[in-house]
Protein backbone atom coordinates (compact mmCIF):
# COMPACT_ATOMS: atom_id res chain seq x y z
CA UNK A 1 0.00 0.00 0.00
CA UNK A 2 1.48 3.09 -0.84
CA UNK A 3 0.62 7.20 -0.09
CA UNK A 4 -1.69 6.85 -3.35
CA UNK A 5 -3.43 4.15 -2.16
CA UNK A 6 -4.36 5.71 1.24
CA UNK A 7 -4.95 8.38 -0.10
CA UNK A 8 -7.98 6.43 -2.26
CA UNK A 9 -8.84 4.95 0.75
CA UNK A 10 -9.59 7.64 2.85
CA UNK A 11 -11.42 9.37 -0.16
CA UNK A 12 -14.08 5.96 0.13
CA UNK A 13 -14.76 7.45 3.85
CA UNK A 14 -17.22 10.07 2.15
CA UNK A 15 -18.71 6.79 0.49
CA UNK A 16 -18.99 5.58 -3.47
CA UNK A 17 -21.63 7.92 -4.98
CA UNK A 18 -24.59 6.35 -6.17
CA UNK A 19 -23.91 7.51 -10.20
CA UNK A 20 -23.14 5.89 -13.47
CA UNK A 21 -19.44 6.00 -12.99
CA UNK A 22 -18.94 6.41 -9.24
CA UNK A 23 -15.04 5.32 -9.37
CA UNK A 24 -14.54 8.16 -12.27
CA UNK A 25 -16.14 10.52 -10.13
CA UNK A 26 -13.80 9.52 -6.87
CA UNK A 27 -10.63 9.74 -9.34
CA UNK A 28 -11.53 13.24 -10.92
CA UNK A 29 -11.28 14.48 -6.75
CA UNK A 30 -7.91 12.54 -6.62
CA UNK A 31 -6.46 13.40 -9.60
CA UNK A 32 -6.25 10.16 -10.87
CA UNK A 33 -7.76 7.92 -13.53
CA UNK A 34 -10.97 5.78 -13.04
CA UNK A 35 -8.78 2.81 -14.23
CA UNK A 36 -6.55 3.59 -12.01
CA UNK A 37 -8.92 3.95 -9.06
CA UNK A 38 -10.08 0.46 -10.27
CA UNK A 39 -7.40 -1.09 -10.81
CA UNK A 40 -6.01 0.17 -6.85
CA UNK A 41 -9.00 -1.14 -5.52
CA UNK A 42 -8.61 -4.56 -6.87
CA UNK A 43 -5.11 -5.00 -5.86
CA UNK A 44 -6.50 -3.52 -1.97
CA UNK A 45 -9.00 -6.37 -2.39
CA UNK A 46 -6.83 -9.15 -4.19
CA UNK A 47 -3.93 -8.90 -0.94
CA UNK A 48 -6.33 -8.34 1.67
CA UNK A 49 -5.46 -4.82 2.71
CA UNK A 50 -9.60 -4.02 2.07
CA UNK A 51 -11.68 -7.15 2.92
CA UNK A 52 -15.38 -5.86 1.91
CA UNK A 53 -16.11 -3.26 -1.00
CA UNK A 54 -19.41 -2.24 -1.17
CA UNK A 55 -22.74 -1.04 0.37
CA UNK A 56 -22.48 -1.60 4.33
CA UNK A 57 -26.26 -2.94 5.52
CA UNK A 58 -27.52 -2.14 8.85
CA UNK A 59 -28.62 -5.65 9.37
CA UNK A 60 -31.54 -4.72 12.31
CA UNK A 61 -32.83 -2.50 9.65
CA UNK A 62 -33.21 -4.48 7.29
CA UNK A 63 -35.25 -6.76 9.38
CA UNK A 64 -34.44 -9.29 11.77
CA UNK A 65 -33.43 -9.47 15.76
CA UNK A 66 -30.04 -8.89 17.19
CA UNK A 67 -28.51 -9.31 20.34
CA UNK A 68 -24.50 -9.99 22.00
CA UNK A 69 -24.77 -12.17 24.81
CA UNK A 70 -22.03 -13.52 27.41
CA UNK A 71 -21.30 -16.71 29.29
CA UNK A 72 -18.66 -17.55 32.17
CA UNK A 73 -17.93 -20.90 31.14
CA UNK A 74 -15.74 -23.40 33.13
CA UNK A 75 -12.09 -23.55 31.42
CA UNK A 76 -12.19 -27.50 31.32
CA UNK A 77 -16.09 -27.64 29.59
CA UNK A 78 -14.51 -24.71 26.61
CA UNK A 79 -14.99 -26.92 24.04
CA UNK A 80 -18.01 -28.62 24.82
CA UNK A 81 -19.95 -25.22 25.30
CA UNK A 82 -18.53 -23.82 22.23
CA UNK A 83 -19.80 -26.60 20.37
CA UNK A 84 -22.47 -26.85 21.64
CA UNK A 85 -23.47 -22.64 21.43
CA UNK A 86 -21.94 -22.64 17.61
CA UNK A 87 -24.53 -25.81 16.70
CA UNK A 88 -26.98 -23.09 16.86
CA UNK A 89 -27.39 -21.34 13.14
CA UNK A 90 -28.35 -18.32 14.92
CA UNK A 91 -25.16 -17.79 16.15
CA UNK A 92 -22.96 -15.78 13.59
CA UNK A 93 -19.80 -14.62 15.49
CA UNK A 94 -18.57 -16.55 18.62
CA UNK A 95 -15.31 -14.75 20.55
CA UNK A 96 -13.04 -16.07 22.98
CA UNK A 97 -12.16 -13.54 25.78
CA UNK A 98 -10.09 -13.10 28.24
CA UNK A 99 -12.33 -12.59 31.31
CA UNK A 100 -14.67 -14.59 34.13
CA UNK A 101 -17.07 -13.78 30.80
CA UNK A 102 -15.20 -15.54 28.48
CA UNK A 103 -17.05 -16.46 25.72
CA UNK A 104 -19.60 -13.69 24.01
CA UNK A 105 -21.65 -14.29 20.90
CA UNK A 106 -23.77 -12.61 18.53
CA UNK A 107 -26.88 -14.08 18.03
CA UNK A 108 -29.40 -12.98 14.81
CA UNK A 109 -32.67 -14.09 14.09
CA UNK A 110 -35.64 -13.20 11.85
CA UNK A 111 -38.24 -13.41 14.48
CA UNK A 112 -37.11 -11.06 17.73
CA UNK A 113 -38.87 -14.30 19.90
CA UNK A 114 -36.25 -16.36 18.63
CA UNK A 115 -33.59 -14.91 20.26
CA UNK A 116 -35.32 -15.46 23.83
CA UNK A 117 -35.77 -18.95 22.86
CA UNK A 118 -32.38 -19.68 21.68
CA UNK A 119 -30.70 -18.32 24.77
CA UNK A 120 -32.79 -20.33 26.59
CA UNK A 121 -31.76 -23.48 25.49
CA UNK A 122 -28.14 -22.41 25.38
CA UNK A 123 -28.71 -22.16 29.05
CA UNK A 124 -30.38 -24.93 29.18
CA UNK A 125 -27.93 -27.22 27.31
CA UNK A 126 -25.01 -26.16 28.84
CA UNK A 127 -26.95 -25.57 32.26
CA UNK A 128 -24.97 -22.37 32.37
CA UNK A 129 -26.10 -18.67 32.54
CA UNK A 130 -26.48 -16.47 29.46
CA UNK A 131 -26.19 -12.97 29.98
CA UNK A 132 -28.25 -11.01 27.57
CA UNK A 133 -26.68 -7.69 26.22
CA UNK A 134 -28.79 -6.39 23.54
CA UNK A 135 -28.02 -2.79 22.03
CA UNK A 136 -30.05 0.06 23.54
CA UNK A 137 -28.53 2.41 21.33
CA UNK A 138 -25.39 2.97 19.22
CA UNK A 139 -23.12 5.90 19.09
CA UNK A 140 -21.84 5.14 15.88
CA UNK A 141 -19.07 6.41 14.01
CA UNK A 142 -17.11 4.68 10.91
CA UNK A 143 -13.47 3.68 11.90
CA UNK A 144 -11.24 5.76 10.00
CA UNK A 145 -8.32 4.46 8.23
CA UNK A 146 -4.63 6.92 9.17
CA UNK A 147 -2.46 4.03 8.55
CA UNK B 1 -27.43 -20.48 1.55
CA UNK B 2 -26.50 -21.78 5.36
CA UNK B 3 -27.15 -19.24 8.02
CA UNK B 4 -29.93 -17.16 5.08
CA UNK B 5 -32.27 -15.27 6.96
CA UNK B 6 -35.51 -14.69 5.22
CA UNK B 7 -36.55 -11.08 5.76
CA UNK B 8 -40.16 -11.07 6.25
CA UNK B 9 -41.10 -8.34 3.24
CA UNK B 10 -43.49 -6.48 6.08
CA UNK B 11 -39.73 -4.92 7.32
CA UNK B 12 -39.76 -2.70 4.15
CA UNK B 13 -37.61 -3.98 1.72
CA UNK B 14 -39.39 -5.38 -1.04
CA UNK B 15 -38.87 -8.72 -2.91
CA UNK B 16 -36.79 -6.31 -5.27
CA UNK B 17 -34.86 -4.70 -2.82
CA UNK B 18 -33.69 -8.05 -1.57
CA UNK B 19 -32.47 -8.53 -4.73
CA UNK B 20 -30.31 -6.07 -5.10
CA UNK B 21 -29.15 -6.63 -1.42
CA UNK B 22 -28.07 -10.11 -1.94
CA UNK B 23 -26.30 -9.42 -5.34
CA UNK B 24 -24.40 -6.49 -3.43
CA UNK B 25 -23.20 -8.17 -0.01
CA UNK B 26 -19.95 -9.73 -1.76
CA UNK B 27 -19.43 -6.25 -2.71
CA UNK B 28 -20.29 -3.57 -5.19
CA UNK B 29 -18.38 -4.46 -9.06
CA UNK B 30 -14.93 -2.99 -10.05
CA UNK B 31 -16.23 -2.33 -13.26
CA UNK B 32 -16.92 1.61 -14.77
CA UNK B 33 -20.61 1.22 -14.87
CA UNK B 34 -21.28 -1.33 -11.26
CA UNK B 35 -24.66 -0.54 -10.90
CA UNK B 36 -25.35 -1.19 -14.12
CA UNK B 37 -23.82 -3.87 -14.02
CA UNK B 38 -25.92 -5.18 -10.86
CA UNK B 39 -29.13 -4.01 -13.04
CA UNK B 40 -27.78 -6.36 -15.98
CA UNK B 41 -27.33 -9.11 -13.57
CA UNK B 42 -31.00 -8.82 -11.93
CA UNK B 43 -32.74 -7.77 -15.42
CA UNK B 44 -33.26 -4.27 -13.85
CA UNK B 45 -32.88 -0.47 -15.39
CA UNK B 46 -29.77 1.14 -13.88
CA UNK B 47 -32.41 3.67 -12.80
CA UNK B 48 -34.09 1.22 -11.08
CA UNK B 49 -30.92 -0.30 -8.88
CA UNK B 50 -29.59 3.21 -7.97
CA UNK B 51 -33.08 4.27 -7.38
CA UNK B 52 -33.74 1.88 -4.97
CA UNK B 53 -30.27 1.93 -3.52
CA UNK B 54 -29.91 5.33 -2.74
CA UNK B 55 -33.83 4.84 -1.07
CA UNK B 56 -31.92 2.54 1.19
CA UNK B 57 -28.92 4.61 1.94
CA UNK B 58 -31.50 7.36 2.75
CA UNK B 59 -33.55 5.21 5.32
CA UNK B 60 -30.13 4.02 6.89
CA UNK B 61 -30.36 0.22 5.71
CA UNK B 62 -27.09 1.35 3.74
CA UNK B 63 -24.88 2.77 6.27
CA UNK B 64 -22.80 3.80 3.38
CA UNK B 65 -20.99 2.45 0.18
CA UNK B 66 -17.64 2.37 0.94
CA UNK B 67 -14.25 0.02 2.02
CA UNK B 68 -14.48 -2.28 5.03
CA UNK B 69 -10.05 -2.43 5.64
CA UNK B 70 -8.95 -5.25 7.11
CA UNK B 71 -7.64 -4.49 10.54
CA UNK B 72 -4.99 -7.58 10.55
CA UNK B 73 -3.33 -6.59 7.49
CA UNK B 74 -2.91 -2.60 8.21
CA UNK B 75 -1.21 -3.88 11.74
CA UNK B 76 -3.97 -3.51 14.21
CA UNK B 77 -3.87 -6.73 15.64
CA UNK B 78 -5.16 -5.64 18.68
CA UNK B 79 -8.98 -5.61 19.43
CA UNK B 80 -10.23 -4.54 22.71
CA UNK B 81 -14.06 -4.65 23.32
CA UNK B 82 -13.55 -1.71 26.38
CA UNK B 83 -16.41 -1.59 28.72
CA UNK B 84 -17.18 1.41 31.36
CA UNK B 85 -19.62 1.84 34.00
CA UNK B 86 -21.14 5.54 33.29
CA UNK B 87 -24.01 6.62 35.01
CA UNK B 88 -27.40 6.09 33.48
CA UNK B 89 -28.23 9.75 33.30
CA UNK B 90 -24.81 10.70 31.33
CA UNK B 91 -24.74 7.51 28.87
CA UNK B 92 -26.32 8.80 25.77
CA UNK B 93 -23.65 12.07 25.92
CA UNK B 94 -21.01 10.22 27.38
CA UNK B 95 -21.96 7.71 23.81
CA UNK B 96 -21.90 10.67 22.00
CA UNK B 97 -18.45 11.65 23.35
CA UNK B 98 -16.65 8.38 22.90
CA UNK B 99 -18.24 7.49 19.66
CA UNK B 100 -16.46 9.83 17.98
CA UNK B 101 -13.22 8.96 19.07
CA UNK B 102 -11.64 8.49 15.69
CA UNK B 103 -9.76 4.99 17.10
CA UNK B 104 -13.42 3.71 18.33
CA UNK B 105 -15.38 1.77 15.65
CA UNK B 106 -18.48 0.75 17.63
CA UNK B 107 -20.03 2.37 20.74
CA UNK B 108 -23.00 0.59 22.28
CA UNK B 109 -25.34 0.98 25.05
CA UNK B 110 -25.84 -1.96 26.59
CA UNK B 111 -28.07 -3.59 29.86
CA UNK B 112 -25.51 -3.57 33.12
CA UNK B 113 -26.56 -7.18 34.77
CA UNK B 114 -25.69 -6.42 38.38
CA UNK B 115 -23.83 -7.11 40.62
CA UNK B 116 -20.97 -8.95 38.20
CA UNK B 117 -21.37 -6.89 35.38
CA UNK B 118 -21.72 -3.05 35.77
CA UNK B 119 -20.60 -1.94 32.43
CA UNK B 120 -23.27 -0.05 30.27
CA UNK B 121 -21.37 1.54 27.62
CA UNK B 122 -19.31 -0.81 25.42
CA UNK B 123 -16.34 0.80 22.93
CA UNK B 124 -14.80 -1.29 20.54
CA UNK B 125 -10.82 -0.08 20.60
CA UNK B 126 -8.24 -0.89 17.75
CA UNK B 127 -4.68 -0.95 18.34
CA UNK B 128 -1.65 -2.45 16.92
CA UNK B 129 -0.36 -3.75 20.22
CA UNK B 130 -2.47 -4.26 23.41
CA UNK B 131 -0.32 -1.28 25.00
CA UNK B 132 -1.71 1.14 22.53
CA UNK B 133 -4.69 -0.16 23.12
CA UNK B 134 -4.20 0.54 26.55
CA UNK B 135 -3.02 4.46 25.76
CA UNK B 136 -6.23 4.65 24.23
CA UNK B 137 -8.48 3.78 26.62
CA UNK B 138 -6.77 6.44 29.23
CA UNK B 139 -8.06 8.84 26.74
CA UNK B 140 -11.77 7.13 26.60
CA UNK B 141 -10.71 7.63 30.47
CA UNK B 142 -9.97 11.49 29.97
CA UNK B 143 -12.75 11.88 28.23
CA UNK B 144 -15.29 10.87 30.82
CA UNK B 145 -13.75 12.18 33.39
CA UNK B 146 -15.87 11.59 36.68
CA UNK B 147 -18.25 9.86 34.71
CA UNK B 148 -16.16 6.40 34.70
CA UNK B 149 -17.30 4.65 37.70
CA UNK B 150 -14.62 1.66 36.42
CA UNK B 151 -13.97 0.26 33.38
CA UNK B 152 -12.75 -2.78 32.06
CA UNK B 153 -11.22 -3.97 28.67
CA UNK B 154 -11.66 -7.66 27.20
CA UNK B 155 -9.39 -9.03 24.59
CA UNK B 156 -10.27 -11.57 21.94
CA UNK B 157 -8.25 -14.42 22.28
CA UNK B 158 -9.84 -16.80 19.75
CA UNK B 159 -12.92 -17.00 16.90
CA UNK B 160 -14.78 -19.94 17.90
CA UNK B 161 -17.42 -18.99 15.06
CA UNK B 162 -17.79 -16.25 12.35
CA UNK B 163 -20.12 -16.77 9.81
CA UNK B 164 -21.82 -13.64 9.62
CA UNK B 165 -25.12 -12.73 9.08
CA UNK B 166 -26.58 -13.61 5.63
CA UNK B 167 -29.42 -12.42 3.81
CA UNK B 168 -31.45 -14.90 1.07
CA UNK B 169 -32.32 -13.59 -2.16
Amino acid sequence: MDSRDKELINALHGGVPIEERPYAAIAERLAMTEEEVIGRLQTLLDDRTLTRLGPLYDAARLGGAFTLAAMAVPEDRFEEVAEIVNSFPEIAHNYAREHSLNMWFVVGAERPERIAEVLSQIKDRTGLEVLNMPKEEEYFLELRLTA
Amino acid sequence: MSNAMDIPIETGLDPVDRRIVAATQAGLPLVARPYHAIAEELGLSPADVMHRMQRLLDAGAIRRIGAVPNHYALGWTANGMSVWDVPDEHVAEAGQMVGALEFVSHCYRRPRHLPDWPYNLFAMVHGRDREEVADKLTRIAAVLGNWDCGHDVLFSSKILKKTGLRIAG
